[in-house]
């Protein structure tokens, strides 16, 4: 690969601005998932120290959730951070092929925009338009999204039940909307895309019926049959990166 | 448990981070085969797909159709290419109106 040239500091800070552009969305959608957070925190009984720390600290919505209900039920230590574990292991994936795509840049530098990998960071970051992702998009990019979920938590502790419940419950298509807002302008030009997204969907529809493969593992077992397989049966279909 | 929650809020970080972080500090993927590129390449699309299916049946617990309402107002508008930030707003305003049906 050629040595990518010098990037002004214009040029990063334009990069910085398109990173905050592109989380702007998922700002929005965590924004009544995070509320609702930190209101389930609240009746969990966790104080607002914990609810925010949580949010500051993990950064994983599901695991988050799991964790409260976890809480609830008075389970373990181990056992939470366990199935956080669980949960989160497909994040590996996504680091994985972020590295593809990665600018070369300092490793301090990569090891901080890793905290910021989440489902919905890294497919707005792994369907954007940048040739190679850099190190000021993907914090950009980050930022919005955990500056929304962090303030996002402790507002749904404080403020508790404001919002109407219509509403709220209207929000939770959010996080799905901005999934399939990614997905489709690639499934028209590629068949392969539709094939790959298909292919998990049903897998995954199939495990949520197999009560220890739903949830972390499903999404993981689904993504990597369909990626494996789909890449041995498509072959020369267009490339259109 | 609340005496030692923070510590178990930092062993979930930790857990989170790890998996997060490796792969794009540790591992050295520029011989990788390109059949494993080709896969790492597949891996955003797949994991969309498991992402939104089935999932988005279960954001109303009362009823299928609310979710497949939403992600159909999303597909039609992600359909007209319009930007992301308008593909969500209008899935929650048709919802949104729909519950006043």
């Amino acid at each position: 690969m050629l040595p990518s040239p010098a990037i002004s500091s214009e040029q990063t800070h334009g990069l910085w601005k398109k990173g905050i552009q592109a989380g702007l969305p998922i700002a929005i959608g965590y924004m009544p998932v995070a509320f609702t957070f930190g209101l389930l925190a609240k009746a969990a009984g966790l104080s607002l120290f914990e609810t925010v720390g949580m949010s500051i600290i993990v950064f994983a919505g599901a695991s988050q959730y799991i964790a409260l209900s976890m809480i609830a039920a008075a389970s373990g230590a181990a056992e939470l951070i366990l199935t956080t574990f669980i949960m989160n292991i497909r994040h590996l994936l996504m680091s994985a092929s972020l590295k593809e795509r990665a600018e070369d840049e300092p490793k301090w530098l990569k090891a901080i925009y890793a905290f910021f990998i989440t489902d919905e960071t890294f497919s707005v970051a792994a369907t954007s338009q940048e040739k190679k992702l850099t190190g000021s998009y993907l914090l950009g990019l980050g930022l919005a999204a955990y500056s929304s979920w962090v303030v996002f938590s402790g507002a749904g502790y404080v403020m508790g039940s404001g919002l109407p419940e219509s509403l709220q419950a209207s929000m939770g298509i959010a996080l799905y909307a901005m999934f399939i807002a990614l997905l489709v302008p690639a499934a028209k030009k590629s068949r392969k895309v539709i094939a790959l997204a298909g292919t998990a969907a049903v897998l995954n529809s199939l495990f949520s019926f197999i009560p220890f493969l739903s949830g972390g593992w499903g999404i993981i077992l689904s993504t990597l049959i369909a990626a494996v397989s789909i890449e041995f049966f498509v072959k020369g279909d267009e490339r259109n990166e | 448990m609340n005496d030692n929650l923070i510590w178990v809020i930092i062993g979930m970080g930790l857990v989170t981070y790890i998996p997060r972080m490796l792969p794009l500090v540790l591992f050295h993927t520029n011989n990788l085969h390109p059949r494993v590129q080709g896969i790492l390449k597949n891996v955003p699309f797949a994991i969309l797909g498991a992402l939104i299916f089935p999932g988005v049946l279960t954001i109303n617990p009362d009823s299928v159709l609310y979710g497949v309402i939403g992600a159909a107002a999303a597909f039609i508008a992600a359909w007209l290419n319009l930007n992301v930030i308008i593909v969500v707003l209008a899935s929650i305003l048709v919802l949104y109106g729909y519950t006043f049906l």
